[in-house]
């Protein structure tokens, strides 16, 4: 946290004030702003937060069917009365719907909440996030859609925090009035954090709004403009505001040391109010790790600042087959509504066969539930960009590799993609199937500089391990010269450098990894095709060959 | 819910083409909207179908039939009364089942009564009106192939359960997605006639005027409403009219010339381009009330029609969009 003056003396001083206060502000209204996320580890502070919704509350866990969700038929209350009993969907009942775990929410469950966010008389949410992992955050639908965003992990030292208990029922009188400008200026302020949503403005306005309202105020001061773009903007943006672009990485100043001397853009400010008491608030709340989330590429910001994750891409289950007319042995599950489709029209023959009530179902109803498991590929490319390499023909390795994308974008593969320069490796793309994306990176991918094999390995490893853990079938494309000089630690020992590459290399044979190893250099080189051996993959030295010549290679090594 | 007003959506003003002629002309069977969250995706798609007049359908009929000779046998339809409802707009949410698309074996029915009934799915009540897809891009491609095959036909075929229905299901597709979250397969995106890629407004009264507008509607939708009601008007009117004057549209020649040797020189494949590009170059001279399509027409719709049709080059830097429009520039002069 910064230690910087507060803009305003009632803005909550702790993350569990702030959460309780953004719960208030979407009970006051849930149709404006839908909900709160709620990011914090499981904990007597989050018991504390979570302790003062409303006794009715709804209950759910990430691990909800759809069908509890949206309601439908009661199987097991029908077969007992013999006649159709509906169950109501918990997302009908009013009042606030309680998520826990949401980042683990499956994307049918998302898909199904956002249809229903997007709704008005939609209960407020408070969706729990306890995403440890930059991959494991809130699907980026939801983030889009509920608009406070409250983060506990500052304070979980706290003890006693003051909250007030959050009431049951939206209220109903006219919300507060703004002056015209206030538009503006939260529209500029978005803009200034490189939030493109229009969302995200709209929803600070309606904060704003339930704020006064909270104070009894009937209209909305500048506090409440700063309390409310810290609660509904600060999580969204993806660059600081002192460059007006998203800007590449490393030149962006730090979050922990805001520089608060620098004159603010005057074309961009309202004159009735202080933007820097703005800019302050939500820097006040911004995440500590933002500039370490810039520096991972935009997509890393694009997936923290929305939570998107890659692992709805990752986790499909298979595609379902026709259910099999079939007594379920131990591991298959029977298939319900199968079974009674199967059993329905003989009920009136059966139920003349028999005396008791309820359905007739007989062994030979019974169907088991199939589905056709293909899990998904996932391409590794590690593309060496390293002085060496890019001398050698690093264009042709990256257009080799857009080739191959654009095959694999047919197939529905994802892709990832490793480069490995100077000193380290790094995840340019963590797996995607966005053609667009990693077109882009790879364009942007400079050359020069040592070449860290080993690193580049171990990424390749982690990412291939991550996919695994996530349904895929990963394979690796190792696209390098081979030349290593930079060991693991980063020193520029080439000894160790190539002691590390095949000690990684053995790791990664131990993951049963298909892949590949394509030379690129302009002389193939023994060193390449040992390590090769070592990764249990083909070894193709390329001397003169084209980008078409390479991505066939590419092709027919992995297919 | 009311919807918010299609005419007070601010910029965006290719997607909101691309409905317009949809609404004119239902065979240009489909859009699709890429672009960021909170781009107005959704929003404009509501507001099309609230813009739009109401059909004339038969009380209770499943799949909006618009007389009692085109109720289905299957239906438990008793008296033919008509009345009117606006256009249905039906979202298929992601993870949908494909019982629910199709519809299925009235389980209820069944259970209780014995009986074999159909329960319609959503394709029977987007009938007449808007399928949409929001995150078309991660559907499950079993439920992709199955709307491919329905919008192609244009007919509903069940065969599940013992059961054996068929019964029609024209609707506009409307897909949306965001790129960066994956791409469509080749085979869908042809099927959809026109394509758009929107961005958040970069020019900051313009996002301020979309705050300003969405502001003014939640807080007061019957004034808002009423505000922007004779536009409203303006436009489903003009709507009406360029449907009646369809037909009547002429295409000649030179306009046929023009389409194909656009998609030559693109390299579009299959004919689909071209029949895509002469459609909504007729319902875009319909709307505007031209007596038949010239060459202006066709040059601005040739983004919104090709530009997703073109074989991917992975290695042009330059959009699909910018190719269309450096090439139409170059054959249409």
């Amino acid at each position: 946290m910064t230690s910087t003056a507060r803009p305003d003396d009632s803005l909550p001083q702790t993350g569990v004030e702030r959460a309780n206060l953004a719960m208030r502000m979407a009970a006051r209204d849930p149709d404006g702003l839908k909900g709160v996320i709620l990011q914090a580890r499981a904990g007597p502070l989050r018991d504390a937060v979570v302790a003062t919704l409303p006794a009715q509350t709804v209950r759910i866990h990430a691990g909800i069917g759809l069908e509890a969700l949206t309601g439908g038929l009661d199987l097991a209350q029908t077969l007992v009365e013999g006649r159709a009993i509906l169950r109501e969907g918990l997302l009908d009942r009013p009042g606030w719907l309680l998520i826990s775990m949401a980042e683990r929410l499956p994307r049918e469950i998302v898909a199904v909440l956002s249809q229903r966010l997007d709704r008005k008389g939609t209960g407020p949410v408070l969706l729990l996030d306890e995403g440890q992992e930059p991959d494991d955050r809130i699907d980026a639908a939801l983030v889009e859609r509920v608009a406070l965003h409250v983060s506990l992990s500052e304070d979980e030292r706290l003890q006693n925090p003051h909250l007030s208990a959050v009431p049951s029922s939206p209220f109903r009188g006219a919300r507060a009035s703004h002056a015209a400008e206030d538009t503006a200026t939260l529209a500029a302020l978005a803009c200034r954090f490189g939030v493109n949503s229009l969302r995200a403005p709209l929803f600070a306005l309606r904060s704003a709004q339930a704020i006064a309202g909270l104070q009894e105020r009937d209209n909305v001061q500048p506090g409440d403009l700063a309390q409310a773009a810290a609660l509904s903007l600060a999580h969204r943006a993806t660059c600081l505001p002192d460059s007006p672009v998203p800007p590449d990485a490393k030149d962006s100043p730090s979050p922990n040391t805001p520089d608060t001397s620098r004159p603010v853009d005057p074309a961009t400010v309202s004159d009735s109010l202080p933007e820097s008491i703005l800019l302050e608030a939500v820097r006040a709340v911004l995440p500590t790790d933002l500039l370490s989330r810039l520096a991972g590429g935009t997509s890393a910001v694009r997936r923290c600042a929305s939570g998107a994750g890659q692992r709805k891409t990752g986790n499909r289950r298979g595609r379902p087959l026709p259910a099999r007319r079939k007594r379920p042995s131990g591991r298959e599950r029977l298939d319900i509504i199968a079974t009674l489709r199967a059993a329905a029209p003989w009920q009136k023959i059966r139920r003349s066969a028999e005396a008791t009530p309820g359905p007739r179902i007989w062994p030979s109803d019974l169907h088991v539930r199939r589905f056709e498991d293909r899990s998904d590929r996932l391409l590794i490319f590690a593309v060496d960009a390293s002085g060496s390499a890019a001398l050698a023909r690093l264009a042709e390795a990256k257009g080799a590799v857009e080739l191959l994308l654009s095959q694999s974008y047919a197939t529905r593969d994802h892709v990832a993609l490793i480069a490995f320069r100077g000193q380290a490796a790094e995840l340019l793309l963590p797996p995607t199937r966005s053609l667009v994306q990693t077109r882009r990176r790879l364009a942007a991918l400079p050359g020069g500089g040592g070449t860290p094999l080993a690193a580049a390995l171990k990424i390749a490893g982690e990412t291939a391990l991550v996919a695994q853990r996530h349904g895929l079938s990963p394979a690796l494309a190792l696209l390098t010269d081979g030349r290593a000089n930079v060991a693991l630690d980063g020193s520029a020992d080439r000894a160790a450098a190539q002691k590390d590459a095949q000690q990684m290399a053995r790791w990664i044979y131990g993951l049963g990894l298909p892949g590949t190893v394509i030379d690129v250099g302009r002389r193939p080189r023994d060193q390449l095709a040992v390590l090769a051996a070592l990764l249990g993959a083909n070894y193709t030295p390329l001397p003169h060959a084209a980008a078409e010549g390479l991505s066939r290679v590419l092709h027919d090594s992995l297919a | 819910m009311t919807a918010f007003p299609f005419a007070a959506i601010v910029g965006q003003d290719a997607m909101k083409t691309a409905m317009i002629l949809t609404a004119v002309e239902p065979r240009l069977s489909g859009v699709l909207v890429f672009g960021d969250r909170g781009t107005g995706k959704s929003t404009a798609v509501r507001a099309l179908a609230a813009l739009l007049p109401p059909i004339t359908v038969v009380r209770g009929c499943p799949i909006n039939s618009e007389t009692p000779e085109a109720v289905p046998a299957w239906t438990s339809v008793a008296e033919a009364e008509l009345k009117s409802r606006p256009t249905p707009v039906v979202d298929l949410p992601l993870g949908v089942t494909e019982d629910r698309v199709t519809g299925a074996l009235d389980i209820e029915r069944a259970l209780v009564h014995g009986e074999k009934t159909f329960q319609p799915g959503l394709l029977a009540q987007a009938n007449r009106g808007y399928l949409y897809i929001d995150e078309v891009n991660l559907l499950e491609d079993h439920i992709v192939d199955l709307l491919l095959d329905v919008a192609q036909s244009g007919e509903n075929l069940v065969e599940r359960d013992g059961l054996s229905i068929r019964h029609p299901a024209r609707f506009v597709l409307v897909g949306s997605g965001n790129p960066e979250e994956g791409e469509l397969r080749p085979q869908l995106l042809d099927r959809f006639a026109l394509s758009v890629d929107i961005t958040s407004p970069t020019d900051i009264e313009e996002r301020i005027e979309v705050i300003r507008r969405r502001d003014a509607f939640e807080t007061n939708p019957d004034a808002f409403l009423a505000t922007w009601e004779p536009e409203q008007a303006w436009i489903r009117d003009r709507i009406l009219t360029a449907r009646r004057a369809l037909d009547t549209i002429e295409v000649p020649e030179a306009a046929l010339r023009d389409a194909a040797e656009l998609c030559m020189t693109l390299g579009a494949d299959g004919l689909r381009g071209e029949l895509t590009l002469i459609r909504a170059g007729r319902a875009l001279a319909a709307y505007e009330a031209a007596p038949r399509v010239v060459r202006d027409h066709l040059r601005r719709i040739a983004p919104i029609a090709l530009s997703h049709r073109l074989r991917r080059d992975p290695l042009d830097e330059a959009g699909s969009v910018t190719r269309v429009t450096r090439c139409t520039e170059e054959v249409l002069g």
